[in-house]
């Protein structure tokens, strides 16, 4: 017997590997090196960016690589960067905050990295095994980064929390797969899967099943109601950084998996899932907005707002066609911009040790610092969907797309429920600007990362949300890969 | 090449809030002073809108059309008519007229104050100048912002924040309906037609099916019944208004009103005439107990704000009433009295607050006999008043005559009850003047009150020009409306042949 090692080009994973060799050499050089640890989150740029120039040159390549286990399309690149974009912030917001609590350490920096190589893989996951892969290789970092704060109770909380419920998940995830295998005859590859699903029809229920259990692991990663519960409680507890690149990279991640697996793997079963995730996607839009009411801790509020998001998300997936893949990407892309905007200001206002977290301390904001208070009230008015924000146009296009597909409905009670969002949203610019100060807040220094954060997202929301063509066009370009949709 | 008036104005407040981004926050009359040249630049811009406008056509002028997102068929596509004309140069005449009122009233956070009254005016104009639904829906949003903010952070401390609320969230419920309303017309279009465009004159040519011009009249008619308001939309206004601060209840009366009947103008009917015509009893029935119930409501207020503001609702009531006619008397008497609206209740914002600066107070109880001690604010309340009244002469009595001329013709029973409206705006308005101004002065704190300063004179002057010109020749303001008119009534009248029925929406039958 011989054994053939099929041919593939290490260039196709490229960033992947760039990111993977930049986390070992900094945890090599944590290991190595004493006290010296300032130049990491460089390290970590450099490798973030030379990744993001790789991307940039594979631009425009189409197919599989590696035997056919990932993808290398525009498709992907887009997701590459997103999640590029998302890390670098996270990178830049961090080291001050982990001074703060003098917690800079190497590995935090290695451990972002590794996650952002566990996303990319997700998102180019031609098989799905790999994408099972990529979702654990990106999770055990973050379970780690969540419990990054060893003597804080909540830390600690959120990391079993995040890792119980999250193996859980991933076991479902996985035997949906299984099952899967069984009912296609013995391939997990997505390009063959619609094909052989299509032809077995006397094994409808099992697949039924197998896709319910995707969606009950996909689900709980993009934090969908019902598998949502963790979600508060991790958000709260993880530092803020974490939280920050939790609700963006995860969250994008899980998408561009579920999105992929779903248009391409079971077009044949699409009234059976569009009728499930139309629930989910109601009720999470719906839970998410009128829970996130109630908060009065500003990590919690935007827990429930990125739930209620993943809601609007779950919309783009259920309308199955072009305009609803683009709209995914866009607002991936938006929420990136916007949410760690908003996560920049709260680590900023949050200081030592995240004494300021509850949104009463916010009061006043506007009198003392009125640049970080006009950043946040973008923030929040983008996050409620209002123009001429990145957030507004990527719900225009969410919607549309449900519109087009004849989800009116779905539309409706969406609008409905970004109205409900607008309260949460509007409080905060109320706080800032309408009340005089309650809490003494001191002095905020900004480092200039941190400064760069917040002009960079700022700049970001404004500007593609009054240019979102050249995005859209490149949306278009990348989802012609999707043949049925 | 043609000077793009229209985006100069829309976008040259844009670039006075950058300048006034420069100057330092605590010198508050020189902050002032820029964003009064700025705005009176901007009026001087606006006049060759109308010297230049030919009122001989219905086409749309000074049209300027820029692609902004083409795949999408989405274009910056501005451009007038008689009906946006009237209204944009309203906005271009009062907003400096506010900045010369903000000169002693607002005095914290003057810098930001001014960054919204730009913003603001930015926004208006893009409403009554956006010809692409898109670009339409995106300037109709953007103002909801520096609207909640002057309200919240300048209005009165006891209730502003449950008024800035109220007002964006009624406002953003009735839009966010209309967005979809508008996507679903998008793909409709698309469907129908094969191009995917949001250009509003294409789509004023496509015949939708009445089911679904019912639906969309509806979920479009939500949005600027909210805005106008119409009763039972209206609990909003009274709140919104009596909170805003001075200029905010100006620009809120005066122009942001005008946002929902010209919407209705704009969108509703040309968009859905078959519909539209549906539904004129419910919305002329609904004008009507707007005109009588706001009139009602106005005669028992004890606060002078909320009496004007109720008043709006009534005089607002007036034009959707004359709208509703698909007349030339009826429309054209709309139009005038948006911008008579405009005029008179800005003016009586004004004169309140002036007061209020004074005495800090608005109820009605505590003034009396104000006329021996400010005689020059006597009168020109008086004038004000009589103009809200509707005296001929003035120019309240043209738009409200036209009105229910229209009315008269369609149906005896509207221009009745309209004409009750009258009366009763009557009663309120001399029954509160009176408790005001005449009489013996019976609160010791009015008797040292000082009369209106030559600044305050200057504001009221070119306001009272425009109430005795209206009101003596309205030809100069109903001619530029004419032609554009003509061919709405005639647009509309096409569409009345057609019999429609509730089956067709609920049971799908096919039209006649």
């Amino acid at each position: 017997m011989t054994l053939t090692i099929p041919s593939f080009q290490l260039v196709s994973i490229g960033p992947a590997l760039t990111l993977t060799v930049t986390a070992i050499l900094i945890l090599m050089l944590d290991a190595l090196t004493k006290g010296r640890k300032a130049y990491f989150p460089y390290l970590s740029l450099a490798g973030l960016l030379l990744a993001a120039f790789q991307t940039i040159d594979l631009w425009g390549k189409a197919g599989t690589d590696f035997a056919g286990m990932i993808y290398t399309d525009n498709f992907t690149f887009l997701f590459y960067l997103i999640f590029i974009l998302g890390t670098a912030l996270t990178v830049l917001l961090s080291p001050r905050y982990l001074e703060d609590y003098g917690k800079d350490l190497g590995e935090y920096y290695a451990l972002l990295l590794f996650s952002t190589v566990g996303m990319m893989l997700m998102a180019a996951g031609a098989h799905l095994i790999m994408i099972f892969l990529g979702l654990e290789i990106m999770s055990i970092a973050v379970y780690v980064l969540a419990g990054l704060f060893r003597e804080d109770a909540r830390s600690n909380e959120a990391a079993l929390k995040y890792l119980i419920l999250g193996s859980f998940a991933s076991a479902f995830l996985l035997f949906g797969m299984a099952m899967l295998y069984g009912a296609s005859g013995g391939t997990l590859f997505l390009n063959d899967l619609a094909g052989k699903l299509a032809g077995a029809t006397a094994l409808q229920p099992l697949i039924l099943l197998a896709i319910a259990l995707l969606v009950v692991g996909f689900g709980f990663k993009v934090a969908s109601v019902p598998f949502h519960m963790w979600t508060p409680d991790v958000y709260e507890g993880a530092p803020t950084s974490v939280t920050a690149f939790m609700a963006v990279g995860v969250k994008a991640a899980a998408f561009a998996a579920f999105a992929r697996v779903f248009f391409l793997a079971f077009p044949a079963f699409k009234m059976d899932w569009n009728m499930l995730l139309w629930v989910l996607a109601v009720a999470t839009m719906t839970v998410g907005n009128v829970v996130a009411i109630a908060q009065t801790n500003i990590k919690r509020m935007l827990a429930y707002s990125s739930i209620a998001h993943a809601g609007y998300l779950l919309v783009a997936i259920i309308a199955a066609n072009q305009l609803g893949a683009v709209s995914l990407i866009y607002y991936l892309l938006a929420y990136t911009l916007m949410n760690l905007g908003a996560f920049g200001v709260v680590i900023l206002v949050g200081r030592k040790k995240d004494s300021y977290l509850n949104i009463y301390d916010y009061s006043g904001l506007s009198t003392e610092y009125p640049a970080l208070a006009a950043a946040m009230a973008l923030f929040m008015f983008a996050l409620a969907g209002i123009p001429p924000t990145a957030g507004f146009v990527g719900k225009f296009y969410i919607f549309s797309a449900a519109v087009k597909a004849g989800y009116i409905w779905l539309a409706i009670l969406g609008v409905m429920n970004s109205l409900v969002s607008v309260y949460y949203y509007l409080r905060i610019t109320v706080l800032m600007y309408m009340r005089p100060a309650e809490a003494d807040l001191g002095p905020i220094a900004c480092t200039p990362a941190q400064n760069a954060v917040l002009l960079v997202t700022a700049a970001g929301v404004l500007l593609i949300g009054i240019f979102p063509g050249f995005l859209y066009d490149l949306g278009m370009n990348a989802v012609k890969i999707f043949p049925g949709l | 090449m043609q000077l793009p008036i229209l985006s100069i104005l829309i976008f040259f407040p844009v670039v006075g809030i950058v300048l006034l981004l420069f100057l330092n926050k605590e010198n508050k009359q020189g902050l002032k002073m820029a964003t009064l040249v700025i705005s009176l630049f901007e009026f001087l811009f606006s006049l060759p809108l109308w010297f230049n406008f030919d009122s001989t056509t219905a086409a749309m002028q000074f049209v300027e059309r820029h692609n902004w997102l083409p795949s999408y068929g989405i274009s910056y596509y501005v451009g007038i008519d008689g009906f946006s004309l009237l209204l944009i140069l309203l906005t271009t005449f009062l907003t400096p007229l506010c900045v010369l009122a903000t000169w002693t009233d607002i005095q914290h956070r003057v810098k930001e104050f001014m960054i919204c009254l730009l913003a603001l005016m930015s926004g208006m104009i893009g409403v009554f100048a956006a010809l692409d639904l898109f670009l339409f829906y995106v300037f109709w949003e953007v103002m909801l912002i520096p609207m909640y903010l002057l309200i919240g952070v300048w209005g009165n401390p006891a209730r502003r924040v449950y008024a800035a609320i109220k007002f964006f969230l009624f406002t953003m419920f009735g839009s966010l309906l209309m967005l979809v309303a508008i996507l679903f017309l998008y793909f409709h279009y698309g469907a129908t037609t094969g191009t995917y465009t949001f250009d509003l004159l294409k789509m004023y040519g496509l015949s939708i099916p009445f089911h679904m011009q019912f639906w969309m009249f509806l979920a479009f008619g939500l949005a600027f019944m909210i805005k106008v308001p119409m009763f039972p939309f209206h609990t909003w206004l009274p709140d919104a208004h009596t909170e805003a601060p001075t200029v905010g209840s100006v620009i809120l009366a005066a122009v942001l009103l005008k946002m929902g009947t010209y919407g209705f103008l704009r969108f509703n009917m040309p968009l859905f005439p078959q519909a539209a015509h549906y539904f004129v009893p419910l919305f002329s029935i609904l004008a009507l107990i707007g005109i009588i119930y706001g009139a009602l409501v106005s005669m028992m207020q004890k606060d002078l704000k909320r009496l004007i503001a109720f008043s709006s609702v009534s005089h607002l009531g007036f034009v959707m009433l004359g709208l509703f006619t698909y007349t030339m008397q009826g429309v054209q008497g709309g139009i005038i009295q948006m911008i008579n609206h405009g005029l008179s209740t800005g003016a009586l914002f004004l004169i309140v607050g002036m007061i209020y600066e004074r005495r800090h107070t608005r109820m009605i109880a505590d003034f009396g006999g104000l006329s021996n001690v400010m005689p020059v604010y006597a009168t020109i309340f008086m004038i004000v008043t009589l103009s809200s009244i509707g005296l001929p002469g003035l120019n309240g009595f043209v738009g409200e005559f036209l009105i229910l001329l229209g009315a008269f013709k369609t149906n005896v029973a509207y221009s009745v009850l309209g004409a009750t409206g009258v009366i009763f705006a009557a009663c309120y308005m001399l029954w509160m003047f009176q408790r005001v101004m005449f009489g013996t002065v019976t609160n010791e704190k009015n008797l040292g009150l000082e009369d209106l300063s030559w600044r305050e004179i200057a504001i009221f002057a070119p306001l009272i020009l425009f109430i005795v010109w209206i009101g003596v020749y309205p030809s100069t303001f109903l001619d530029k409306t004419r032609a554009t008119t003509e061919n709405f009534v005639a647009q509309m009248d096409k569409a009345k042949a057609t019999q429609v029925s509730l089956n067709q929406v609920f049971k799908g039958e096919k039209a006649q």
